[in-house]
C-alpha cells in the first residue's frame, strides 16, 4: 500500500445521475433467455395475437354482413295458382313501387327462384310440378323500423293473404348476435392473457428481487435510488419482453395465414368478409409492444413497491 | 458557528426497537464532528451494528431526533435518503461484495450510482485497488479472494468516493494484525484528508494505535463517554484524548 490513498484527491458528483444501461443491468447475474419470462411472453403474444386476429375477422365478418344486406327485404307470396301468384306478385310490386319506404325493387325470375331451390328441390320435371313462391326484392328507405315493415306487411295482405315480408336483418340478427358474442370471449381471452401476462412478469420480477436481494440491499446502502435500482430491472425485462413479443408475434401470425388459408378454401362468400385488412395487421403488430409496455410498467411497479419496504 | 451547525451527525435521545421486542438501543444521544476519528467499542451484542445501522441509513430509529449533515433525517422524504447515503463510505462487517462482479465493478459500484463515467472512473478504481495491495485482482469475483482481499476490497469500495463519513464495522476482524494495522492507516489517512471516520470494534490494541481517536462504549444499548468524545468541544489534551 501506497501512503496517499489515490482516488481521494477528487470529490464525486453525488448527485442522483442516471445509472443505467449495460453497467447497471450487469447488476443482475442473468443469462438471456435462461429465465422463464420470454417464453411465457411469447406464449401470451402469440394466443393473443391470434385472440385478437379472431376478434378483428369476426368483426369484419360483421360489418361486411351487415353492409351486404342492410335495409334489404324480401317479399315472398305463396300461392299454388301461377296466374293468381303472379297477378298477387303484379299488384304487390305497384303498390310497393309506389311506398316511400321503398327504394328499390326487383321482381325475381321464377328460373332464379328455381336455382335458388335446386340444391333442396332438384331440376327437371319433379321441380316444375311444384309451386315455387313469387319473390320480390326490396331496398327499403334507411329510417325503415320493424314497425313500418309490420304496418307494410298489413298491406300487401289485403292483395295476397298468404305474402309476408322477410327483412334480411332479421334473419341475419342471430347470426350477429353469435358474431358480437365471439367477438366478446375474444376481447375477454385477450383481457384474461393480459392479466396473466402481467400476473407472471409480477412473479418472475418478485423473484429476481427475492434472488438479487442482497446486490439490491448493496446498491440501495450505497446510495442507489429506487428509480435507479427498478431501471435495472425495467432493461431486463424489456430485452426479455422485446424477445418474447417478437417470438409471440411470429407465432400468432403464423397461425392466423395458416387458418386464414384453411377458411379461404371453404369459397365462401361470407367467410371471404372476414378477412385481415392492413390496418388490421397493424393493430396486431402492435400487441407485442403493448405486451412490452405492460411487462416494463409491471416490473417497475413491483420493485419499486418491494424497495419502499426498505428505509 | 454553532455545535450545532458544524456535526455531521446528531442523535438526540434516540431509541430503537426491532418490532414489539425491547430497545436494542436506548436513550443514545452524541453528537459527531467533521474530521474527528472515532471508535464504538462494547462488548458483542451491546448494540454496535444497531447504532451503525443507524448511522449508514440501513434503519430509523424507534425514538428520539437524529440529523446527518444538517438534515432532519427523521422528517425527511425517503426519496432524499440516497442522497444522503452517497455522502457515506460503509464497510459492512460481512463485507456486502456483489459475488457476480469483479473487484474491480465492486469498488466502482459507488462511482457508478453516482453517475460517474465510465472514462472518469477506470483510473481512480484501479488506482484504489494498487493502493490496497490488490490490483493484480482487479478481474477476479469475490468468491475467489481470501477474507483479508474481500475486506481490501469493502474497504476500496467504501473509500473511493471520498465520503465525508465512514463508517467501518469491525473492519479489521477478518484479518491478521499486520494487515490490520495498514487498514488502520489508510482510515486514518482517509481522516486526515476531512473524512470523519466512525469505526466499531471490540480490539482495544486498535484502539490503542490511533492516539488521538474518540471513544464512545455502548453496554447493553446505553452510551458511554470515556473520552468525552459525546461533549462539545471534545475534552482532549495535546498529546491525545483525556481518558
Amino acid at each position: 500500500m501506497t501512503q496517499k490513498p489515490p482516488a481521494l484527491g477528487r470529490a464525486v458528483d453525488r448527485g442522483l445521475a442516471p445509472f443505467r444501461g449495460r453497467r447497471a443491468a450487469s447488476l443482475l447475474p442473468r443469462t438471456r433467455l435462461g429465465g422463464p419470462v420470454p417464453w411465457v411472453i411469447a406464449i401470451m403474444v402469440a394466443l393473443t395475437v391470434l385472440a385478437a386476429g379472431g376478434a378483428l375477422a369476426l368483426s369484419n365478418l360483421a360489418a361486411s354482413a351487415r353492409g351486404d344486406l342492410a335495409g334489404s327485404a324480401t317479399v315472398q307470396i305463396i300461392e299454388a295458382d301461377d296466374d293468381l301468384r303472379a297477378e298477387q306478385a303484379r299488384r304487390i310490386a305497384g303498390l310497393l313501387r309506389e311506398d316511400p319506404a321503398v327504394t328499390e325493387l326487383r321482381m325475381v325470375p321464377e328460373s332464379e327462384v328455381a336455382e335458388l331451390l335446386e340444391p333442396w328441390l332438384g331440376s327437371g320435371e319433379a321441380v316444375e310440378a311444384v309451386p315455387l313462391p313469387a319473390l320480390i326484392d326490396l331496398q327499403l328507405a334507411r329510417e325503415v323500423d320493424d314497425a313500418a315493415l309490420e304496418e307494410l306487411e298489413t298491406r300487401i295482405a289485403a292483395y295476397a293473404p298468404s305474402a309476408r315480408i322477410d327483412s334480411q336483418e332479421t334473419w341475419l340478427a342471430p347470426v350477429l348476435d353469435a358474431l358480437r358474442t365471439l367477438q366478446w370471449m375474444a376481447l375477454a381471452l385477450i383481457a384474461l392473457l393480459a392479466f396473466a401476462g402481467i400476473a407472471a412478469v409480477w412473479l418472475a420480477a418478485r423473484n429476481a428481487l427475492g434472488g438479487n436481494r442482497d446486490t439490491i440491499e448493496i446498491v440501495h446502502l450505497l446510495g442507489g435510488s429506487d428509480a435507479q435500482i427498478a431501471s435495472v430491472f425495467q432493461r431486463s425485462i424489456l430485452l426479455d419482453a422485446l424477445v418474447g413479443g417478437l417470438l409471440g408475434l411470429v407465432l400468432g401470425a403464423g397461425a392466423i395465414v395458416l387458418l386464414a388459408g384453411r377458411f379461404a378454401a371453404l369459397d365462401s362468400g361470407m367467410v371471404a368478409g372476414g378477412s385481415l385488412s392492413a390496418v388490421d395487421w397493424v393493430i396486431l403488430a402492435m400487441v407485442p409492444l403493448f405486451a412490452v409496455v405492460i411487462a416494463v410498467y409491471t416490473a417497475r411497479m413491483t420493485v419499486l413497491a418491494s424497495l419502499r419496504k426498505l428505509l | 458557528m454553532s455545535a450545532k451547525e458544524s456535526a455531521i451527525v446528531q442523535f438526540d435521545n434516540v431509541g430503537l426497537r426491532y418490532g414489539t421486542e425491547r430497545e436494542v438501543l436506548s436513550n443514545i444521544s452524541f453528537t459527531l464532528f467533521p474530521g474527528r476519528f472515532y471508535f464504538l467499542t462494547g462488548a458483542s451484542g451491546a448494540g454496535k451494528t444497531s447504532l451503525l445501522k443507524l448511522l449508514y441509513l440501513a434503519q430509523r430509529p424507534s425514538r428520539g431526533g437524529m440529523r446527518m449533515f444538517g438534515a432532519d433525517v427523521i422528517t425527511m422524504p425517503r426519496g432524499d435518503l440516497p442522497g444522503l447515503r452517497r455522502r457515506m463510505g460503509v464497510v459492512f462487517q460481512d463485507f456486502r461484495l456483489v459475488d457476480h462482479l469483479s473487484a474491480f465493478d465492486n469498488v466502482a459500484l459507488p462511482l457508478r450510482v453516482s453517475g460517474v463515467r465510465e472514462s472518469d472512473l477506470t483510473g481512480p478504481v484501479n488506482d484504489m485497488l494498487e493502493w490496497v495491495g490488490l490490483g493484480h485482482r482487479a478481474d477476479a469475483r469475490p468468491a475467489t479472494l481470501s477474507g483479508g482481499e474481500q475486506q481490501r476490497v469493502a474497504i476500496a469500495r467504501a473509500v473511493i468516493a471520498r465520503p465525508e463519513i465512514l463508517v467501518a464495522d469491525e473492519p479489521t476482524g477478518n484479518v491478521d494484525p499486520e494487515m490490520a494495522l495498514k487498514l488502520l492507516r489508510l482510515f486514518e489517512a482517509l481522516n486526515r484528508l476531512g473524512t470523519t471516520v466512525v469505526v466499531a470494534t471490540h480490539d482495544y490494541q486498535l484502539i490503542r494505535k490511533v492516539p488521538d481517536s474518540l471513544i464512545m462504549r455502548l453496554d447493553k444499548g446505553t452510551l458511554s463517554d470515556p473520552t468525552g468524545a459525546l461533549r462539545y468541544p471534545p475534552k482532549r489534551t495535546s498529546g491525545g484524548v483525556e481518558a
